[in-house]
């Protein structure tokens, strides 16, 4: 009954040792039974845990829970495009950019192909490094666009630095990255719902599983039930949620239809919902301090 | 055993100590010496072989920076402004207009039996028709029902039909990419920039997936360009050498007619840097005379007419942002330390000065950590690099192989659009790389540019743009360098130079042979030298006879 969806694709992008393979590794053990497809750029020095790793073949890592994971060398559109036709297909991309990628370009060829869409731009940023690389003479600037491409930024390593510079770096941080959602994380281990929107696709249920930081996130569902213009609402909610990370939902168009909203940071997306779904918004915000 | 002596009009050794000669003695594919007939015939019972006694010969040609695809892309109609020749001699005259364009290509078109085969094109080049765009609705004037795609000279843009953006799914609105201009109608115009949006569509119109690659057939007819002019060792800088390529090669350049020495460079991307270093070191056990494998290409930045060139301060004259990297300063300095300490040769491909100084810091460092005397690390393109940038260069042992042809294919651009008048001027430095002894050659780069030594000589000599515009008069090189550029200059940047590049008692018996004579030529005529073929390892390829 629902139409033939598009594959989200979740960008992470970040300089190097920001943790991004970290993060990669902690989705996989999180995935609870949905078949992620992880693209790499480089098969590293174990870019996947081990005990992950059922067959190795080629340019393809089989992994367990019917993920995989595949390098994609020098053609990144060539590899979604063989991901996107993979049978059973992967419920979600995950795409791990290279240290030197800016992922919003990554975002930008995404919407030429026609079997996955763009659900997040997920940026990693160590708490240590992250400004003084901002200023290096030759990866300043490129450190700069993929901060200013996020989404999301997971702020991570927090547990390296002091509470008065880690106030200061989330609020530069803010500035840099045209007011992206701020997440704290040590170790990249951000709740998956938080980096992967789409992962919970056809049924709403508050926020699916418990992030690993409780006190970090609060969640709660919008029951919608009169009609709104949903471009209206989605600005809305974003400008009177500041702590806002990402919502997805249902909600009635003023016309009678039923549209599925996804929101990621300052960006919202609405498209045709799946019939006879049930109305209502999940919000997942950053919990005040 | 008996020796070959070739006689010759006159024969240019690049060997200071008897630069011109008339004779020259072959045995087992190997140069015997170069002299009088009465001097060599002092080796023993010779045959005389006076096929080249009205001719000239030089040492054969060495292509430092070329791509074997350019023998692939010869299945494709060409549609560059330029005449240009094909792997089996025939000159293409230039197309100058979007007419003459379609108006070749419908001639393709009509050959196609199949009705869904698609057409591709190369060369394509607006700019000299004053910029004016192809567009999908001039392409399915040739045909509406099959897909059709024109690869830009640049490599950087591709044209396209209406079918062939159906065939892609993207004849649709709400497209929002800065790589796809849209028309009126909110649809794309047909026009893809870049490899991210080249991609999907190029699939559909008969451009391969990997454009690095070439075929068997490709790597056949790139060696008949290369005996066309005059060349007996090219490179083919930068594949990622998976073992059926490897085996392919090996095989093809083991053929007893197979006219040309490749070099294959393993391009770093899409592996770790110890992975590659693994990789090189398993291909250098799998050399053989005609296939040199075992150095690595490392890719530091996009180009400048494509803005993707990483530059310095003040950046792009038209105001474009800063380009791409393609590699972290962490992972270069990984690759670099690893290569000096095994040993292993790389280049480097930057085009802005800002990745030319990026190689030079890491260079810097790396070779504290492991001095080396000899490492040959070439830079290649280098196109913007400065005078202190050639100092360093000079200190730090380096190498470099200018991009020459450019300055005459898209000089006029970096004057006007890419980096403004005042470092257009220096671009492709020859003359401060000389005065600085930086060991230097240049190059095609081929297919971006038509392979051909003696053009590129041209090139260096005269810096003439394609207004025909003299571009940086101080750069200008003479004759006698620029001769020395495409032989030894190149092969030593190969570490060849012990090998190939010259005509003297030891050395291998290539030769490019010329029916005018280079040196006597006026310097402006130089590109206009004509080559009968080559001798490749005692060989004898007669252009002609291919």
């Amino acid at each position: 009954m629902f139409p033939e969806q598009n594959i989200p694709v979740t960008i992470i992008g970040g300089y190097l040792g920001s943790g991004k393979t970290t993060l990669v590794n902690h989705l996989l053990r999180n995935a609870n039974g949905k078949k992620l497809a992880v693209l790499v750029n480089e098969f590293g020095e174990l870019p996947i845990d081990a005990d992950l790793i059922e067959a190795e073949e080629g340019d393809i890592i089989s992994l367990s829970g019917g993920c995989v994971c595949c390098s994609y060398g020098n053609d990144l559109t060539s590899a979604i495009i063989d991901v996107a036709q993979m049978r059973p297909a992967p419920d979600h991309i995950v795409l791990e950019a290279s240290g030197v990628a800016l992922p919003g370009a990554i975002a930008s060829s995404l919407s030429l192909l026609n079997n996955c869409t763009l659900d997040g731009i997920v940026v990693l940023a160590d708490a240590e490094t992250v400004q003084k690389k901002s200023q290096d003479k030759y990866m300043g600037d490129t450190i700069s666009r993929q901060l200013s491409d996020a989404d999301i930024v997971l702020l991570n390593k927090t547990d390296l630095v002091s509470a008065d510079r880690l106030l200061q770096t989330r609020e530069w941080l803010k500035q840099c990255s045209n007011n992206a959602s701020v997440v704290d994380t040590v170790h990249s281990t951000a709740p998956i719902s938080v980096v992967l929107q789409d992962f919970e696709r056809s049924a709403l249920k508050p926020a699916s599983g418990k992030p690993h930081d409780t006190s970090q996130f609060e969640s709660y569902k919008l029951d919608m039930e009169e009609a709104v213009d949903p471009k209206k609402f989605a600005s809305e909610l974003i400008t009177n949620t500041p702590e806002l990370v990402r919502a997805k939902g249902f909600l009635l168009d003023l016309d009678g239809t039923v549209k599925t909203l996804q929101i990621v940071g300052q960006r919202f997306m609405v498209s045709a919902a799946p019939q006879g779904i049930e109305c209502g918004v999940i919000v997942i915000c950053i919990r005040g301090d | 055993m008996t020796n070959t002596i070739f006689s010759a009009k006159k024969i240019i050794t690049m060997n200071p100590a008897r630069p011109h000669v008339t004779h020259v003695a072959v045995r087992e594919g190997r140069v015997l010496g170069a002299g009088t007939l009465e001097e060599l015939s002092g080796w023993g019972d010779y045959v005389l072989d006076e096929t080249f006694k009205d001719k000239v010969i030089m040492p054969g040609l060495v292509e430092g920076h070329s791509h074997a695809m350019e023998g692939t892309l010869w299945k494709y109609t060409y549609v560059g402004f330029f005449d240009r020749m094909d792997p089996h001699g025939k000159v293409w005259g230039g197309v100058k207009g979007i007419d003459a364009v379609l108006a070749r290509l419908k001639e393709s078109e009509a050959k196609l039996s199949d009705p869904d085969a698609p057409l591709p094109g190369w060369s394509l080049d607006p700019i000299y028709f004053n910029n004016e765009r192809v567009n999908r609705h001039d392409l399915d004037k040739v045909s509406s029902t099959r897909a059709i795609g024109v690869m830009h000279a640049s490599g950087h843009i591709l044209n396209v039909n209406s079918k062939a953006l159906e065939l892609a799914g993207l004849l649709k609105t709400g497209i929002d990419h800065p790589g796809v201009p849209l028309g009126d109608d909110g649809l794309p115009t047909g026009e893809l920039k870049g490899p991210d949006v080249m991609t999907p569509v190029g699939v559909h119109v008969g451009f391969d997936r990997d454009m690095l690659s070439c075929d068997e057939d490709g790597l056949v007819d790139f060696a008949k360009l290369c005996v066309r002019t005059g060349v007996t060792t090219a490179t083919d800088l930068a594949a990622r050498l998976p073992e059926e390529a490897v085996a392919m090669m090996s095989e093809v350049t083991a053929r007893d007619d197979y006219p040309a020495r490749i070099v294959p460079l393993r391009f770093h991307h899409g592996v770790t840097p110890k992975d590659l270093i693994e990789h090189v070191l398993q291909l250098k056990e799998q050399s053989s005379d005609r296939l040199r494998l075992g150095m690595i290409k490392v890719v530091v930045d996009g180009s400048i007419q494509g803005f993707s060139a990483r530059v310095r301060w003040p950046g792009y004259y038209n105001g474009a942002d800063n380009g791409l990297w393609y590699i972290s300063p962490e992972q270069l300095s990984e690759i670099i330390n690893m290569s000096l300490e095994k040993g292993i040769h790389i280049h480097t491909h930057t085009n802005g000065d800002e990745a030319t100084e990026l190689v030079l810091d890491c260079m810097e460092e790396g070779l504290r950590q492991h001095p080396s005397r000899d490492h040959r690390f070439t830079l290649q393109h280098c196109q913007l690099a400065d005078r202190a940038q050639f100092r360093r260069m000079a200190k730090l042992g380096m190498c470099v192989n200018l991009f020459a042809n450019h300055h005459f294919y898209w000089g006029d651009e970096h004057y006007n659009l890419t980096v403004g008048p005042e470092r257009a001027l220096r671009m492709n430095a020859c003359a401060t790389a000389l005065e600085n002894n930086v060991p230097m050659a240049i190059h095609s780069d081929a297919p971006i540019t038509p392979l051909g030594p003696l053009f590129t000589a041209w090139c260096a000599v005269n810096r003439l743009t394609a207004s025909g515009r003299t571009q940086g008069e101080s750069e200008k090189i003479d004759v006698a360098a620029a001769l020395y550029a495409i032989t030894l200059g190149a092969a030593y940047t190969l570490k060849l130079d012990g090998e190939i590049g010259s005509i003297e008692t030891g050395k291998r018996a290539d030769f490019a042979i010329l029916v005018d004579d280079p040196e006597s030529m006026p310097p402006e005529k130089l590109k206009d030298v004509r080559v009968w073929g080559t001798v490749q390892d005692g060989r004898i390829f007669s252009a002609a006879e291919l």
